[in-house]
């Protein structure tokens, strides 16, 4: 899932800050996982901004409204009939909801209220942790389902480095080597002669340094 | 016990401190509470095993909220006596309450036209 954690309250107040009308709108999917663009955290932000505006003596009116997903045009569609009643639409989403919203209603203006961070998983009850860069070429079948391209702070294809120490990265200690993971991995499975193959440079152009990617089937367009 | 306690607190029973939402306790201020006070059972001592765990953390959490909105952290406690203790409740009631009158007012209450 895409793992977002929420802006500062204080910056949210000074985008809202000429504005009394809000549209205050949650996501369904990943946000609302890794809980922080649902509509638990739109009830509750919105919570926070009346409560700050009566504290300053100064009038807002805000609608929560949570969407099944804000990255989809057919789903951002679905608030035509009110998004006009107000001023500004704060999205609690991730980018390509907040893009998705801003592209469906050019008229409007649209922020940000979080700060979307990276994909990754759950690793129990409020721990999210990176695991996919989106690199455009997975090599997991080589290193045994550990992402050395997201979880090795280099990037490295053939590790460990030498700054790999009791396990974990020298960036900080309680960064597992994702290296010294795939090779204790590919002795449980004693799959050592995978570690053998030298993997080639990789080709990054597949990954964002070729520019921003599209995705397209033919057959599924209308 | 004859015990007595101020007459301003509002009690709402919950099942559990447990069942306590981070909606509640800022729906309370924004309807204009001066303060809110959680009291659970004893750690260790709960009939749901740690529902009394989770809402010490989440007063943990709505303290940050109440301290970025400007309403200040120390409006919100908790504490845990047991359910025989009615002189410590009586305590507790009159600590809370008088730290919150040196507090003054929630300043997100409405002001009456």
């Amino acid at each position: 899932m895409i793992v977002a954690n929420r802006k500062p309250f204080e910056e949210i107040m000074e985008m809202l800050k000429p504005y009394k009308k809000i549209l205050l709108l949650g996501c369904n999917e990943c946000v609302t996982v890794c809980s922080v663009g649902g509509a638990k955290e739109v009830a509750v932000l919105a919570s926070e901004i009346r409560l700050s505006r009566l504290k300053n003596r100064i009038p807002v009116e805000i609608k929560e409204h949570t969407l099944e997903r804000q990255c989809d045009p057919e789903y951002a569609l679905s608030i035509s009939s009110f998004v006009n009643d107000y001023e500004i639409i704060i999205s609690m989403a991730c980018g390509c909801g907040v893009q998705t919203i801003a592209e469906t209603y050019r008229e409007k203006y649209v922020v940000p209220a979080v700060n979307t961070t990276f994909m990754g998983s759950s690793e129990e009850h409020g721990v999210w942790r990176e695991k996919c860069q989106g690199c455009g070429n997975c090599i997991l079948d080589k290193t045994l389902g550990i992402c050395p391209v997201t979880r090795c702070a280099k990037s490295i294809l053939n590790g460990p480095c030498g700054g790999s120490q009791g396990g974990s990265c020298e960036i900080n200690k309680d960064t597992p080597c994702a290296w010294q993971l795939i090779i204790d991995r590919l002795k449980q499975m004693n799959m050592m002669e995978k570690y053998l193959e030298i993997q080639p440079v990789k080709d990054w152009s597949t990954s964002r340094d070729g520019g921003p990617r599209t995705r397209i089937r033919e057959d599924l367009r209308i | 016990m004859r015990l007595s306690y101020p007459t301003n607190i509002k009690i709402i029973k919950v099942p559990c401190t447990g069942r306590v939402d981070i909606l509640f306790i800022l729906k309370a201020f924004e309807n204009g509470a001066d303060g809110v006070c959680l009291i659970g059972c004893l750690e260790g001592e709960c009939r749901f095993l740690t529902g009394n765990i989770r809402a010490k953390k989440r007063v943990e959490y709505i303290k940050s909220l109440l301290e970025e909105t400007g309403i200040g952290a120390e409006r919100v406690a908790m504490y845990n006596i047991s359910a025989a203790d009615g002189r410590r409740f009586a305590e507790i009631a009159r600590e809370m309450t008088e730290k919150i009158k040196a507090l003054g007012p929630n300043p997100a209450k409405k002001q009456v036209e």
